[in-house]
This record gives C-alpha cells, sequence and structure tokens, in this order.
C-alpha cells in the first residue's frame, strides 16, 4: 500500500487529513477482522446454546462398558462417534481426529501461502494455496462421510431433525446445524481460495504488486480452522 | 503489457527460519490435539469438572496459538488486538456462564440429580 500513501500528502498532525491507515491495517484486512469477528459471535451462539442445552441434560453416570443409547442422558462422544470408512469395528474419536489433522496441516500450508506472497513467489503461492484447497475437499469428503454415517443411525432408525437414536433430540439438531454451519464455511473457503488461486496463476497480483488477497483469504481460512477446535472441543470431547 | 509488468516484480529467497518456526507451531497445535483425544479416551466416567476445564484450557491454548500465530494477530497494533479480544472474551464469558445456567436449569426442572 506504499504506492498509495505515496500520492496523498501525509498530515502527521492532522490523523482526520486522510492518507494514513487506521490502526497500521489495510481497509481489506481490517474489514476482514471485522468480517470474522461477526461471524465468530454467530458461531459463538450457537456454541453458548449448545453448552447450556448439554448441561441442562443429565451426564451418563454409569461405566463406559455399560453404555447404552438412551432419550434420558446425552450420549457419551466415543460412543456415537466411532466408526471409520471401509473398516469395520470401533475406532473411538479416530476418524474425526483425522479430520482435525487434516485442517490443521491446511492451516500450515495456507500460512506457507501466505509467507510465499511476502516474497512475491508465484509458484510458491500457487503450490501451496493448490495443497489448502486439496486439504479444504479432503475435509469436506470426511464430513460428508461422517453426516450419511450419522444419518443412517443405529438399528434402523436414522438420525434427523426429526429424530435421533443416540440420545436426547436436541443432540442431533445441534450436530446438524453446528457442524453444518461450520461445513459451509469450509465450503465457502474452498471457493473464495480458488477465486484467489486463479488470480495469482493468471498474475493478476504480480501487476498489483502485491499479495494482500492471499493474506486476506489466509485470514478466514485459518478462521474456518479456529472454529473446528471449538466445534471439536463441544461436540466431540467434552 | 503482462511480461514487462511481472519482469519487474523481484522473488525474494525463502527465509528457511520462518518456515521452520511456521512448522513448530503446527507441531504444537498438533500435539495439544493428540492430548486432548487421550484425555478424552483415557478419562474414566462420570465426568467431573476437572476434565471440562482440562478440555478448555486446552482448547483456548490451541485458539491462542492459531490467532497469534497463523492469523499473525500478535503482530499488528494494540488497539486493533483488543478490539478484536474484548468481544471475544465476553462471548467466552457467556459460553463457560451458560453451562452453569444450563445444569441450573436442569436441577429446577427436576431433571438433574
Amino acid at each position: 500500500m506504499s504506492d498509495v500513501s505515496a500520492s496523498i500528502p501525509v498530515d502527521k498532525k492532522n490523523r482526520w487529513m486522510g492518507g494514513n491507515q487506521p490502526m497500521n491495517a489495510s481497509y481489506g484486512k481490517l474489514m476482514m477482522w471485522f468480517f470474522l469477528l461477526s461471524d465468530a459471535l454467530t458461531f459463538g451462539g450457537l456454541l453458548v446454546s449448545y453448552g447450556m442445552v448439554r448441561y441442562a441434560h443429565p451426564s451418563y453416570l454409569g461405566k463406559l462398558p455399560e453404555f447404552t443409547f438412551s432419550k434420558e442422558y446425552w450420549p457419551v462422544p466415543e460412543k456415537v462417534f466411532e466408526a471409520m470408512p471401509f473398516l469395520e469395528g470401533h475406532y473411538p474419536l479416530i476418524f474425526v481426529s483425522i479430520m482435525s489433522f487434516i485442517l490443521i496441516l491446511s492451516s500450515v500450508t495456507m500460512v506457507l501461502a501466505v509467507e510465499a506472497g511476502h516474497r512475491h513467489d508465484r509458484k510458491g503461492v500457487v503450490k501451496w494455496m493448490l495443497w489448502t484447497m486439496i486439504g479444504g475437499l479432503a475435509f469436506l469428503g470426511c464430513q460428508a462421510w461422517e453426516w450419511s454415517h450419522f444419518i443412517h443411525g443405529i438399528d434402523g432408525v436414522g438420525a434427523s431433525l426429526a429424530s435421533n437414536p443416540y440420545g436426547p433430540q436436541t443432540f442431533a439438531q445441534f450436530f446438524f446445524f453446528i457442524t453444518g454451519f461450520h461445513g459451509f464455511h469450509v465450503f465457502s473457503g474452498v471457493v473464495i481460495l480458488f477465486i484467489i488461486f486463479y488470480n495469482a496463476v493468471v498474475g493478476t497480483y504480480d501487476k498489483r504488486g502485491h499479495y494482500e488477497m492471499v493474506e486476506k483469504v489466509g485470514l478466514y481460512w485459518h478462521f474456518v480452522d479456529l472454529v473446528w477446535v471449538f466445534v471439536f472441543a463441544f461436540f466431540y470431547l467434552l | 503489457m503482462q511480461e514487462q509488468a511481472t519482469s519487474n516484480v523481484e522473488v525474494k529467497p525463502a527465509d528457511p527460519s520462518k518456515v521452520r518456526k511456521l512448522w513448530t507451531i503446527a507441531g504444537v497445535v498438533g500435539i495439544i490435539t493428540i492430548a486432548e483425544i487421550v484425555l478424552a479416551l483415557v478419562w474414566s466416567y462420570p465426568r467431573d469438572i476437572v476434565f471440562i476445564a482440562a478440555i478448555l484450557a486446552l482448547m483456548i491454548a490451541k485458539a491462542f496459538y492459531i490467532v497469534s500465530e497463523f492469523m499473525h494477530l500478535k503482530g499488528e497494533v494494540k488497539t486493533l488486538v483488543w478490539s478484536i479480544l474484548i468481544p471475544l472474551l465476553f462471548v467466552v464469558w457467556l459460553v463457560i456462564a451458560l453451562m452453569f445456567e444450563g445444569n441450573a436449569t436442569g436441577e429446577a426442572r427436576g431433571v438433574l440429580p
């Protein structure tokens, strides 16, 4: 942004004369931060209501091996989420842990793309953004499997907004709403990543002279990872 | 035209120590995740408040690393940092407060012991 401030005379004494950036961040980055803040409040609302309803229901008080699904108490997460694609048997929380690691890895590749952008390294940006998109799509694929397994249910009774074989009805509703809302964020993240990736490939940012758009989409992508940290802890661990 | 525009963009070499630091932070986040999963799998039932507090603490630690390092919030101006963090602190407070509130509601309705 130095080319902008160079063309406008900056009045250091009077901050209201224009030419300087509030909080030393460019307009786009600042607005991305405030968008993410408002998005965090939306997710906060969902998680707040989940936390309240979860602890308004009784917890399972027996021993783990004797656990059975019941409407009387909140289900134990490691008994609900214990399936793996292509494999028989019980793998408590393993599949969802793999999903978490995919998202963490895609966050690293994103931050490497931003780092390459700082160096005007177009090849690096393109390479690391491609990996990030692959990570995002892999996560979405895993979530699609997770959902279809959850919807399939147990003993012929499927989970939906109106029925839940695993426990209290609100458990299924919160699962669909919160992981669905997060999954939709991942999906729109992949779409935005692709747009920026395309621009980087055709050289838009070389002409512009900076790769700030990569930084902005990076902020969004890390936010999606951040939300998963909370969703993971609330849904699968507590 | 395009060639001319791109030819004056200089590619700077990568700084290996910077890249290594990014992978280290990813490793820390991964290790915290493993610690969370191990805690969730070995902690005996029924769960107590110590378990909930431990999971919430690890969750906050992970969030701190992602926001401060990956999103690079620690490199921003203090005003920006606080204008993002203060509203979120209220949300964290509300999450914890309403977990207790939910418990009280359940007791009042007689569904909780």
